[in-house]
């Protein structure tokens, strides 16, 4: 193009033909500015083809202007036609400009594209992680909520009365020696105080400050001169108490069954009661859970020919309720006790109770909760 | 407690399996441990070796035939056993068996080029004992062919029951077949005892010094005895349960004590001197017992003494010195009463636990003291021949039964289930109980050996436990609307959300020991008198602890131990002010360590995490405390915290003048010390239970929420301050400037240098503004920013910076 001779319309006083817009001309101007405008390779180039076309002074503009001078026959001719072209050209010129933009907006895009397979840094509440015991206090407490009971607590330390007298361990009774007791040295009154052995203490303060119907469970850390891979100095159990005027083993076992079939999410168990003995209970059975344990490292419920021991209850002796003061022949209820550590290790295959106390961050990182996952009954204890 | 199956059936006429027995044993709360049927043992049977040659290619290897009887042809083996011969009587297990002692299910092999068809074992391989210098070699009287585990007598079953210790009557064989026979399985037999006329009076005579601790005691002297091994049926049952036989007049001892539930004492009485006298040991008295271990002994612990000094540990032990063994000709047999309480805490106090103690300290049945030495003298005269003396019993007053009034009505209401009266008065009787009356109360007089059963909700566990637990069909508890109101408290609600709120901050929870070292313990103050164990498990976990900071700075030191250095833990549990049930504390706390900072730890691309400090710390403990409902936005932060912190890198967290909720920063260098830590560490610690509960509010609407039409503004003021100057009592000043369009002010820079000025620092803030009633104008702002400046000036004396 650049070789060709001018068109008119190029020229410096194109004006003066404007009075020429023939037909051929008006082709050939149109052809001229669409072929600019598809050339304009940025804006201001199309801003620049805008101007000569159809600015104050444009070849287009010039042409309109021309309308003015002529006859009315040869207006009605030629002003749909210039008007024509300066439509066509403004919407080429729209077009390009809109083309244009989709160009520069792709070349800025693409020199802004990063590496996406860069790592993120982890959020905090996908690496923190609540420890096993209290997610399982968590899922106990969902599920005995349910059922009506409020979660009750009471202090580590104890007096004797509260962990065995009132509990119905004659002194010197073989099933005190059983329990392996911490003590603290004695006070200026020889009353030594100890560490409780079990939660079952609170079963006394409960009574002590509340008037029957009792429904509660009671999570808490517990002692015992004990350690080895299922046996550790402290380790937790959760208690359950119901006191009225009519709870007895039959209600025992349905809320047992209740708690061990939400628990451990199956469908059904079979568990089997069989008579024991507790110094605070009066009849006292021990309870074992059919399981399969043929897999080596895991424990299913509800199926298998294995059993299984999860827990102790009974009715609550009548001394133990006099004790609480209440008339045992008015009230009556039952108790039960498990370990929070053991139904943890039975329900997500700890090995080792031990590591439970270690801290190690790896443990609690495969063992732990995500933060939030609150166990519910109504989006499943665990997911 | 242990026995076998045909020691049972001597007192139990049953047609039940063992499978039948094992079942009901535990049904009925004789909870059934391990059997041990020896099942394993049926396919080994007694073999001769006819020939025994030298392997081809083995020294050490012979190849026998070996007869397996039956007329079957003889089979060819390898054998490896030194006493490997021609014409050895043993025990030999055909290809197909399982040979339990080395794991192995044996196949017809070639070992060295030599086919073997099976093997001869030794007692190891059969896992009977742990002798392994030779295959099994009986005498020549075995019976080829034949079973080898029934000519060993190791057929017999043997049962172990996990003993609850209420029951002393099931201590005893015979109390055991009670309960089976109690609950249908069979008929109870062989308990009476024929008393043989002794000849006159026992020499021996015993005095009971110690009435309190001995209610009765019986002896008798039978002469010219002779004290060889006892018959070996006996021998192989005490074997089975795991008892070494010793001599007649010993394993006669230990028989009755399993049989019966009675324990038995012998004395050579040509080793007594004088008569016997039942007394309190003097302090510091020693005796040497039959383990061979010299004993010292209290004046809490009862003996039994003659001339020469303690001839035995009452209820526990004999001495060595009175003993008896095969030279005895004259022996004493003592079946005595102990007190219970007493005897279990001499057992305690000097580390012995035996069979007798086991069983005088769950209380032996009194009724049967004397029987108990009729039944010895009918031993001793069975196995070792000689003359009884006629009975001597000192103390006993005789048994006074308890009656317990019991109303039948109890079984129904406390099992739920209705048990016919014919069917639970028959339980009682079967199980020696003696009910009696026609009303619906009958009065029950309880058998002399069970002192566990006291009222009548113990004759409803014995009704219900013959009657069997299976047959209670579960009832749904009826529900009580609100029995207890909240199910959590508040302060459970609070716990339970401050460890979720932790976690959420990527935080893992720890649960550490409630007892910690001591010099841990007093690095934080605690390490008081009163919260030390007596009795620690281990020297390092002996005082309850004042904080949780001291468990969480060991358990992340541990951590960075192993190789992980940046780790964030928290725990929320009580700490020790006291031993008052009503100091305990409930406390959040938690530490980091490294740089595990809230948004990661480490290096990064995206930029490297620097080491956690005393605001990494504050986040968390103002975290935690918004997670329990404290109003976070009254809190005041005072600089400083407990001595363990860094003094000038600590804080301590106030409501209002009195109330601490709580503290953090870094920590002392010496307390890092102390608990063999290094850093960068922080931690923090928030008193839960001073968070104080919310105030009760009759409804749960939210007050009404304003927004104001009104654009927000920002505007940026920087102040030239003392260097004391806290930067809270600055924001505070802004704040405080106009409490009703000032909505907030953040520090964005904090700057010292020298062209402040030394002791002086520039403290920039933003403060954001919310106009309620009107769009401000310039002049608004104006003379808000000057109410800013001047009560930022009254307050710090700081100047805008020019």
């Amino acid at each position: 193009m650049a070789t060709t001779k001018p068109k008119w319309w190029q020229s410096p006083d194109r004006e003066s033909f404007a009075v020429n817009a023939t037909a051929g001309n008006l082709e050939a101007l149109e052809g001229s500015l669409l072929a600019e405008i598809a050339a304009a390779a940025d804006e201001a180039a199309i801003e620049a083809v805008r101007v000569s076309a159809l600015g104050k002074k444009g070849s287009v503009s010039e042409m309109l202007k021309t309308l003015g001078a002529m006859s009315a026959e040869e207006r009605q001719v030629k002003g749909p036609a210039i008007n024509g072209l300066k439509n066509r050209v403004t919407e080429a010129l729209t077009q390009r400009k809109a083309e244009l933009k989709d160009v520069a907006i792709a070349a800025r895009l693409a020199a802004e594209k990063v590496d996406v397979t860069l790592p993120v840094r982890q959020s905090p509440a996908e690496r923190g992680r609540i420890h096993p015991i209290s997610q399982v206090v968590d899922e106990i407490a969902a599920i005995f909520g349910d059922l009506g009971f409020a979660i009750a607590e009471g202090p580590d330390i104890e007096t004797d009365y509260y962990n065995f007298t009132a509990l119905n361990f004659p002194e010197g009774h073989p099933a005190r020696e059983m329990h392996d007791t911490f003590f603290f040295q004695p006070d200026e009154k020889g009353e030594r105080k100890l560490l409780r052995t079990h939660t079952s203490p609170v079963q006394i303060r409960t009574m002590e400050k509340q008037k029957p119907p009792i429904r509660i469970v009671i999570p808490g850390k517990t002692y015992r001169q004990d350690s080895d891979a299922t046996h550790s100095p402290m380790f937790h159990q959760v208690e359950g108490l119901v006191v009225d005027k009519s709870a007895n083993v039959a209600n025992m076992k349905w809320v047992l069954e209740e708690f061990c079939k939400a628990f451990f999410e199956v469908p059904s168990v079979k568990m089997r009661f069989r008579p024991s003995f507790f110094p605070f209970t009066e009849p006292s059975l021990e309870v074992d859970i059919q399981c399969d344990r043929s897999r080596p490292g895991e424990v299913r419920f509800g199926e298998g020919s294995d059993w299984m021991e999860i827990l102790g209850c009974g009715m609550v002796h009548p001394n133990v309720l006099r004790a609480g003061g209440l008339d045992p022949d008015e009230y009556q209820g039952f108790a039960w006790g498990m370990g929070i550590d053991r139904i943890a290790m039975l329900k997500y295959g700890m090995p080792d109770l031990r590591a439970f106390f270690d801290a190690d961050v790896r443990w609690l990182s495969h063992y732990g909760f995500r933060p939030l996952d609150l166990p519910t009954l109504f989006g499943g204890l665990s997911t | 407690m242990k026995f076998t199956l045909s020691w049972l059936k001597d007192h139990l006429e049953t047609d039940a399996s063992l499978a039948e027995i094992v079942e009901r044993l535990t049904a009925i709360g004789l909870e059934v441990e391990h059997v041990d049927d020896k099942a394993g043992l049926k396919p080994f049977v007694i073999a001769k070796v006819l020939t025994a040659v030298q392997h081809p290619d083995a020294d050490r290897l012979r190849v026998l035939t070996v007869d397996t009887g039956d007329g079957k042809p003889p089979v060819q083996v390898v054998c490896g056993a030194p006493n490997a011969r021609a014409g050895l009587i043993g025990a030999f297990a055909a290809p197909g068996t399982y040979v339990p002692g080395i794991d192995v299910t044996l196949s017809v092999g070639k070992i060295r080029g030599v086919e073997s068809h099976g093997m001869m074992c030794s007692e190891r391989e059969l896992e009977i004992s742990d002798e392994h210098n030779g295959i099994i070699d009986l005498p020549e009287d075995a019976p080829v062919g034949t079973s080898f585990a029934a000519y060993a007598h190791l057929d017999d079953p043997v049962i172990e029951i996990n003993l609850t210790p209420n029951r002393p009557d099931a201590t005893s064989v015979y109390g055991i077949a009670r309960d089976l026979a109690a609950s249908g399985l069979g008929r109870l037999t062989g308990g009476g005892i024929m008393p043989h006329a002794g000849e006159g009076l026992c020499p021996v005579k015993v005095t009971i010094e110690a009435p309190e601790l001995c209610p009765g005691f019986a002896l008798t002297l039978v002469k010219g005895v002779k004290n060889g091994p006892s018959p070996k049926w006996l021998q192989q049952r005490l074997i089975a349960i795991g008892l070494r036989p010793i001599s007649a007049l010993v394993d006669i001892t230990n028989y009755v004590t399993f049989d019966r539930g009675r324990p038995l004492h012998v004395f050579d009485a040509a080793k007594v001197a004088g008569n016997l006298v039942v007394r309190r040991a003097k302090d510091g008295e020693k005796v040497l017992a039959l383990d061979g271990r010299e004993y010292t002994l209290t004046p809490e612990m009862c003996v039994i003494a003659d001339d020469n000094g303690v001839e035995s540990i009452a209820g526990i032990m004999g001495g060595e010195h009175s003993g008896c063994d095969e030279n005895t000709t004259d022996v004493l047999v003592e079946s005595a009463l102990w007190d219970p309480i007493a005897t279990a805490r001499t057992g305690r106090a000097l580390g012995i636990i035996t069979d007798a103690r086991y069983r005088f300290e769950r209380g032996v049945d009194p009724e049967f003291m004397v029987p108990g030495v009729e039944l010895a003298i009918k031993l001793v005269l069975d196995f070792c021949g000689g003359t009884p003396s006629e009975i001597e019993v000192a103390g006993y007053a005789g048994h006074k039964p308890k009656i317990v009034s019991f109303p039948l009505s109890e079984v129904k209401r406390l099992t739920g289930i209705e048990v016919p009266r014919e069917e639970a008065l028959g339980i009682l009787t079967r199980l020696g109980f003696e009910p009696k009356g026609l009303s619906d109360v009958v009065k029950v007089e309880v058998p002399s050996w069970r002192p566990d059963v006291d009222g009548k909700a113990d004759l409803v566990e014995e009704v219900m436990r013959i009657h069997g637990v299976d047959n209670i069909l579960a009832q749904p508890l009826t529900s009580h609307d609100a029995v207890n109101g909240k199910i959590l408290t508040t302060l459970q609600v609070r716990t339970r959300a401050a460890k979720r709120a932790l976690a959420v901050r990527g935080m893992m929870e720890a649960v550490t020991w409630s007892f910690i070292p001591a010099r841990h313990a007093e690095l934080f103050g605690g390490g008081q008198t009163a919260l030390k164990l007596a009795n620690p498990i281990a020297a390092d976990m002996s005082d309850m602890r004042p904080s949780l900071l001291p468990g969480l700075i060991a358990a992340a030191q541990r951590n960075a131990d192993r190789g992980i250095g940046d780790v964030a833990l928290f725990e929320v549990s009580g700490t020790y002010e006291g031993d008052g049930a009503d100091q305990q504390r409930r406390v959040a706390a938690g530490v980091r360590r490294g740089t595990a900072k809230l948004d990661g730890s480490g290096r990064s691309w995206s930029g490297n995490a620097g080491p956690v400090g005393v605001f990494d710390a504050k986040a968390d403990a103002i975290a935690a405390l918004e997670a329990c409902g404290a109003p976070v936005d009254r809190l005041q932060i005072e600089p400083g915290g407990p001595a363990w912190y860094h003094p000038g890198r600590s804080g301590t967290i106030k409501l209002g003048p009195k109330t601490v909720l709580g503290t953090f920063g870094e920590f002392h260098p010496r307390t890092l010390d102390g608990v063999d830590a290094s850093g960068p560490i922080c931690g923090f610690e928030v008193f839960v239970d001073a968070v104080p509960e919310p105030k009760a509010k009759p409804t749960r609407t939210k007050p009404k929420l304003e927004l104001s039409p009104f654009q927000a503004v920002k505007r940026d003021f920087a102040f030239v301050v003392d260097k004391t100057v806290e930067a809270g009592t600055l924001v505070r000043a802004a704040l405080a400037a106009d409490k009703k369009l000032v909505t907030g002010v953040s520090v964005f820079d904090v700057f010292e240098g020298a062209s402040l000025g030394a002791a002086k620092k520039s403290i920039a803030i933003e403060v954001s503004i919310q106009p309620v009633e009107k769009t401000l104008t310039d002049e608004d702002f104006e003379a808000l920013a000057k109410r800013i400046v001047e009560n930022v000036n009254k307050q710090t004396g700081g100047v805008l910076r020019a």
